[in-house]
């Protein structure tokens, strides 16, 4: 016999949609009251000090200096300004980085799978070192314990008297465009364009026709010879700012200050580390059937690796590097304790000190980091699903 | 029938099987296997003793032991004797010198523990786990800030060393596990307000650098708590830590909870079991016995990470031993500490992931797909 539910008593509790209703308006009631809290005790804070809100303190003049920017900016410039200046040189060491660290780790990822005994031991003991040691005291013990044990710059050390490595940084040559060298970079430009082409056009042939061009070959061709061919055919037009001693320092060329070098080595090394355990894993969780049905269909051992393993163990690898990329992005907040001028040692250091604008600040500093999180998370997704495997 | 072959001179002796035994064989076959293996192993090789054996020297024959003042340094390899001198302080930071025992005693407890934990034929984990949870933090809580039970109070400005660095661990262990086990279920939760304040909570932590987190602790928390309660600057630290590894550990547990399969919550349902007795007595135990190895490597970062409190101006094992550097009496002996630190740091990770992998290797039931 059924009995309605209303007359029974708890009923109503016990209904599982009521108590998620329930339980739901208790959570929105929580979370209101924590942020009508939290809002009325920062404003009354915000007032007892004589802070002013606003992001008005953006254009206000910052007056210090910065010793690396890529773009134009001195003591005049705006907290704006610094604020790109700061994600300019965040985004320099994490591009930098990235690719050293993907090298590095690519390189001794594979050597770990070497038949050669004592090369997979340096590989292992290479991950086994540097991931266990934070990279905190990685960045230090490169900063102060190396670079800056280096020699004064009269004493530098030089390499064929063009790069000159000293206390205050790595010095080399710049190179110069001279008028004329656009038709080079148009060239490059061009050369792109066109190994673009060719690329989507083999893939068109050999699909209809089953005959494959050698794209490596034929684009690694086009790539350097018709720049180069260019470059020549206009007479060189690229001078080369050589370095020279003056009193104290270096004159002319670039310098790469040695808080980017640390910050570099140690971030590449670092993340390298665990680079080298997702590319191991990655071509380890390639079955060995694979393998072995290529080579009994008799391909080539270049062809099995290009076309057999390597796709197969990248879609093992290239979620997991992702995360790593931007754990190294993430990382290279930690410039601060050596002052190189990233986002977060010029903009949540110097400026908030400044301007004591804290939320403001460190909110504008967390969502670019948010921000580069979501854009790579997009891109991830859209890898994921254009190399999923095509399953029935 | 049959002709049978019939032979009448004696077969050729044979050469014998190439050499695959012992030492030579061995290292034909492991590092002298054809002309590229050979010259990768030379290689090798030369980069060892190029790199290796300047290092030993330095570090071991060289270096100077003992000794109490910088007189004791020869200058030609490694002077430990930077690191013997200033031994107490990198344990204890400014712990005042008569209460020390406490903080000794806290440090046995907490071996014990883990030692009692960590091998698996001792009896009782349930209880031990729970007082490892519950009991130990409050007594330890009780020993090293003191001014209870006629101890002496011991400020935390006072804490640093290897000390702080256990205390900032622990604490961010002991919290960020519960936490990030809620997270976990309520991003799997059917209430849609639940998940999506759990997901907003996780992506948020995980989509920023924990510096900038310390950093909030350390300026924004104080404008948002009245202005007449008093933070004190090591819980400050504490609880960004918490909440920001806490997001890292419900996105481990919830790979846990993804490879339970449906069936075993369904079965609970049918027994009339409740949501959190479900949770609570099949789910969980299942979900997190499959990824101990992923939460001991969270503590493993979170444990390199907790170097990162030098920058809010808290004396950790590394900020203590840096603070050393400055030391006018002792200046120029930065490789010296920073290469002790690190291998302070990396001894605690590295055995941590060693026992990560032996979990792993006998939680491998053996079959895998």
């Amino acid at each position: 016999m059924l009995r309605s539910s209303s007359s029974e008593r708890g009923a109503l509790w016990r209904n599982p949609a009521v108590r998620a209703l329930v339980i739901q308006a208790l959570l929105l009631l929580g979370l209101a009251a924590l942020i009508v809290m939290l809002v009325t005790n920062t404003l009354a804070n915000l007032e007892a000090r004589g802070i002013t809100t606003g992001l008005g303190f953006l254009q206000e003049r910052a007056g210090f200096s910065i010793p690396q920017s890529l773009i134009a900016y001195s003591g005049d410039s705006t907290y704006g300004r610094t604020f790109v200046v700061g994600l300019l040189n965040t985004l320099l060491v994490s591009g930098l980085g990235i690719v050293a660290a993907t090298v590095i780790g690519f390189a001794v990822g594979i050597s770990r799978l070497s038949s050669n005994w004592l090369l997979a031991r340096l590989a292992a003991a290479y991950v086994e070192i540097f991931r266990n040691i934070p990279l905190l005291v990685q960045i230090l013990f490169w900063y102060f314990a190396v670079l800056q044990a280096l020699p004064s710059p009269r004493q530098s050390l030089s390499l064929f008297e063009a790069l000159f490595l000293n206390v205050r940084g790595l010095v080399m040559p710049a190179p110069v465009a001279q008028p004329g060298f656009d038709a080079t970079l148009w060239a490059l430009a061009l050369a792109v364009a066109v190994v673009v082409g060719l690329t989507l056009y083999a893939r068109h042939l050999q699909a209809r026709t089953g005959r494959a061009l050698p794209v490596y070959r034929l684009g690694a061709l086009i790539l350097i010879g018709l720049p180069l061919a260019v470059f020549l055919a206009t007479g060189r037009p690229l001078a080369w700012d050589v370095p020279a001693l003056a009193g104290f320092n270096f004159k002319g060329g670039v310098t790469i200050i040695p808080e980017l070098m640390a910050l570099w080595l140690a971030l590449s090394i670092y993340t390298a580390s665990f680079i080298a355990e997702i590319v191991r894993s990655g071509i380890q969780s390639v079955p060995s059937g694979q393998v072995e049905a290529a080579r009994a269909i008799s391909l080539p051992g270049n062809i099995t690796l290009r076309k057999i393993v390597i796709p197969q163990a990248m879609r093992v690898i290239v979620p997991q590097l992702t995360s790593q990329y931007l754990n190294l992005i993430k990382n290279s907040s930690l410039a601060t304790a050596i002052g190189y001028p990233d986002l977060v040692a010029v903009f949540a250091g110097t400026t908030l000190n400044q301007t004591g604008q804290a939320i403001e600040i460190i909110a504008m500093t967390m969502a670019v980091y948010l921000l580069i999180s979501l854009v790579v998370s997009a891109l991830m997704n859209l890898y994921n699903a254009r190399t999923l495997m095509k399953e029935r | 029938m049959a002709e049978m072959a019939t032979r009448i001179e004696m077969i050729e002796a044979r050469r014998p099987p190439d050499l695959r035994r012992g030492v030579l064989g061995w290292l034909r076959a492991n590092l002298f296997d054809g002309p590229l293996n050979s010259v990768i192993t030379l290689c090798v090789l030369a980069v060892l003793g190029w790199g290796l054996w300047p290092l030993v020297q330095w570090a071991l024959i060289d270096a100077d032991w003992l000794g109490s003042t910088r007189e004791a340094c020869s200058g030609e390899g490694a002077c430990w004797v930077f690191i013997s001198a200033r031994f107490e302080t990198i344990v204890y930071g400014f712990y005042p010198e008569a209460a020390r025992w406490r903080v000794d005693a806290v440090f046995m407890m907490l071996g014990l523990l883990i030692a009692w934990l960590a091998i698996p034929r001792l009896p009782a984990k349930r209880w031990v786990g729970l007082f490892a949870l519950v009991g130990f933090p409050a007594v330890a809580y009780v020993l090293l800030l003191g001014g209870h039970f006629g101890l002496m109070a011991v400020p935390t400005r006072e804490w640093g060393g290897l000390m702080l660095t256990l205390t900032v661990a622990v604490v961010g262990i002991v919290g960020s596990l519960p936490l990030g086990v809620v997270l976990a279920l309520g991003r799997r939760s059917q209430m849609p307000l639940v998940r999506g304040v759990c997901v907003v909570f996780i992506e948020f932590w995980r989509g920023v650098p924990l510096i900038t987190v310390l950093f909030m602790a350390s300026v924004m928390l104080p404008l948002f708590v009245p202005a007449e309660v008093e933070f004190d600057k090591l819980l400050r630290a504490l609880i960004g830590i918490m909440f920001f590894w806490s997001a890292y550990m419900a996105e481990v547990v919830r790979g846990g909870l993804q490879a339970i399969p449906k069936g075993q919550e369904e079965a609970a349902k049918a027994l009339g079991l409740g949501y959190w007795r479900r949770m609570g007595l099949v789910v969980l135990p299942q979900a997190l016995k499959l990824v101990i190895p992923g939460i001991v490597n969270t503590f493993i970062s979170l444990f390199k990470d907790t170097s990162l409190v030098l920058i809010i101006g808290l004396f950790d094992l590394l900020a203590i031993i840096r603070s050393g550097l400055t030391d006018s009496n002792w200046l120029g002996f930065a490789t010296e500490g920073y290469v002790f630190a690190a291998l302070m740091f990396w001894i605690f990770c590295f055995s941590m992931s060693r026992y990560s992998q032996h979990i792993e290797r006998r939680l491998h039931t053996g079959h895998r797909n």
